[in-house]
Parts: structure tokens; sequence; C-alpha cells
């Protein structure tokens, strides 16, 4: 069984058309939308479509906290595949079946959904900064785990069951966990593979890192990227 | 014994008196307690033991023996700080954990009551 995971802050307009655009996948799948202490009525958007697990944090945890949250979840309800799928519409559910395949076929343990893999360009507009900021995560990771993933910032990814278990206990809680869950995924032995996907502009609301706050993003990441490649392996439970 | 001496001795004997009066009324763990008292009692040491100083200081080459004091004032302060960032952080998680816990349990008993 799929679950889709579906972290939200403050998706009010957002999140009704995202799970109207998962419920048309097959039905052997559970949508987990987790509020992360939104201060709208995403909440309530979500619950009153009735496709989905709405799971309200009582304090504001960040997407790592959040997704944690939608993976401890999925587990309880014996999911055996988890896809994070972000509430903001940028993900498209077309893309769930290819993120998933690798999976299903035993050729990975976490697939990431690379917006530079595609052969045709692609259609996602992207600041001269932020291919930069891409750029030098890219070199990085490359640096710490000697493997090259094209797109260590998407966060449309699927997990099979081992990386949901390993992450239901160690997931980075951090703000913008993406490039460090790589990171720790690759120095755990999980198998990470990339493939093609496009991902849409937003529809409404406003992107959560700002000019100002992507320097000192920069600085935080890749920090907590080399501290995680210091450290030993973590247990397995 | 100079005066300056007399007064850090009844400086330190407060505070390790302090120290000891928060622990009695739980108001200090044990645990995150042990840092000042070490440090406490190191300046009661030192207060004690004047000579000791200037001593010290002739050994580690510090010119001016109560420069050395200020120094291990300013090494009390920051280990008890990185301490108190060890306990943020462990709390930080532990708070995440419950918040996590009570999201989930809530989900689900909002669902039993449904049914």
């Amino acid at each position: 069984m799929l679950a889709v995971i579906i972290p939200c802050y403050n998706e009010q307009y957002n999140v009704g058309r995202v799970l109207d655009e998962l419920t048309l996948l097959n039905s052997d799948t559970i949508l987990v939308v987790v509020n992360d202490a939104s201060t709208d009525l995403t909440s309530q958007k979500a619950k009153e479509t009735n496709k989905a697990f709405v799971i309200d944090l009582p304090i504001n945890l960040g997407v790592g906290g959040a997704v944690q949250t939608g993976i401890l979840k999925a587990l309880r309800l014996n999911a055996t595949q988890a896809v994070k799928f972000d509430g903001d519409c940028q993900h498209s559910s077309e893309y769930i079946k290819d993120l998933l395949k690798p999976i299903l076929q035993n050729e990975a343990d976490i697939v990431i959904g690379s917006r530079f893999l595609s052969e045709e360009p692609d259609g996602f507009k992207s600041s001269f900064f932020r291919k930069i900021g891409i750029k030098l995560l890219q070199v990085f990771t490359k640096i710490l785990t000697g493997k090259i993933i094209t797109d260590p910032t998407s966060g449309f990814r699927a997990y099979g069951s081992k990386a949901m278990n390993f992450m239901a206990v160690n997931y980075p809680n951090f703000d913008y966990p993406e490039p460090e869950e790589v990171v720790l995924a690759i120095k755990n032995d999980l198998k990470v593979l990339e493939v093609p996907v496009k991902m849409r502009e937003r529809f409404a609301g406003k992107s959560s890192i700002s000019a100002l706050g992507s320097v000192y993003y920069m600085i935080k990441v890749m920090l907590a990227m080399f501290f995680i490649a210091l450290r030993k392996h973590k247990k397995m439970d | 014994m100079e005066k300056i001496q007399i007064i850090s001795i009844i400086g330190s004997v407060l505070f390790l008196f302090f120290i000891v009066e928060l622990i009695k009324k739980c108001l200090i763990k044990e645990a995150y307690s042990i840092l000042w008292l070490f440090f406490g009692g190191l300046f009661l040491f030192i207060s004690l033991w004047k000579d000791g100083v200037d001593w010290f200081a002739k050994i580690v080459g510090i010119y001016y023996p109560p420069a050395m004091l200020l120094l291990f004032l300013i090494i009390a302060v920051i280990f008890v700080l990185i301490q108190f960032s060890v306990v943020v952080s462990k709390q930080s998680d532990q708070i995440r954990k419950l918040a996590q816990e009570v999201a989930l349990l809530k989900s689900q008993q909002t669902k039993e009551n449904d049914h």
C-alpha cells in the first residue's frame, strides 16, 4: 500500500487542489496531510475534502518534523511505500508511478524526482542564484558521498519500507531537510536513485525561502550535511 | 589575610550555598548543577590558596596573575553555556517527538470517534 505524505504549512488555497489531483490515483493509496501548525484554514480545507488523514501538529516543526510525522503515520497504517508530495501544487501526480517503479522493482530505497534529468528543456523557471545554490549543493553532495545527485533540493521523493523505517527514526529535523536527507541516506547504505520529473510553478502562496534567507539556508544546510557525513552509521531498528 | 581574599572566600561560599539551595529546592537538576558546583568549588579553592594563583600564572606564563582568574571565569561560563546548548538541543528533540505523538494520537482519536 502506498501512502502519499503531504506536508502543509499555510496552504489553504492549494491543499484541496492537491488532494483532488491525488485522488485520481489508484485506490490502494492513502493520503496523509500533515498540517504543520498552519495559521490559516489548511486543516479545515483538507478535512472538508474527506479524502485524507489529516494530522494537525500542535506546534510548528518545520518540513523535516512534518514529513517524519507523515512517515510515522504511514507506517502505523501499514503502508509499504511512501511518496512525499508538496502541498503547494509544485509536484505532478503523474510522476508518482515513475518514482515508485524502482522501489517496487527493489532497485532503490529512495527515489528522487529530479528536475534536471529530463532531456527536453524543463518548464521549471529558476533564478540565477537558485541555480548556483543547487549547483553548489550538487558538488557538495558529490564530495561528501561520492554520488552524483542532480537535484538534491527536490522534495518530490518516494521511499521504500526500509527507508521509511529508517527515516521514521532518523529524519533530519530541519526546516529544509532535502539535501541532508540525501547525505544521510547514502551514508547509511540506502540506495538512492533519481528519475526525471517536471515541476510546476506555485499556484498560490509564496515560496518558503526568501532571497535574503537563502544565504543563511545554504550555510546551515551545508554545515548540517557535513556533520551528517561525519557521523557514524545510524542503527537500523 | 588580605581584604580581597576574605571577600572572595565569602563570595565563593555564598555562591556554593546558593547553588546547593537551588538543588535542594529542585530548581536545578543535579546533573545540570555539576558544572556550577565544580567551578564554585574551584573559585573557593583559588581564594583560599592565593599563592597558588601566582604560582600557576607563572607556570603558564601569565604576567598579571589576576588575569588568570578572569580566564578561569570565562572558561567556566563557556562550559556552562555549551552545556545549555546540549540541553536545549536535547529538549527540542524531545518536544518534537511529543508533538508528533500528540498529533498522531489526536488523528487516531478523531477517526475512532467518527465510527
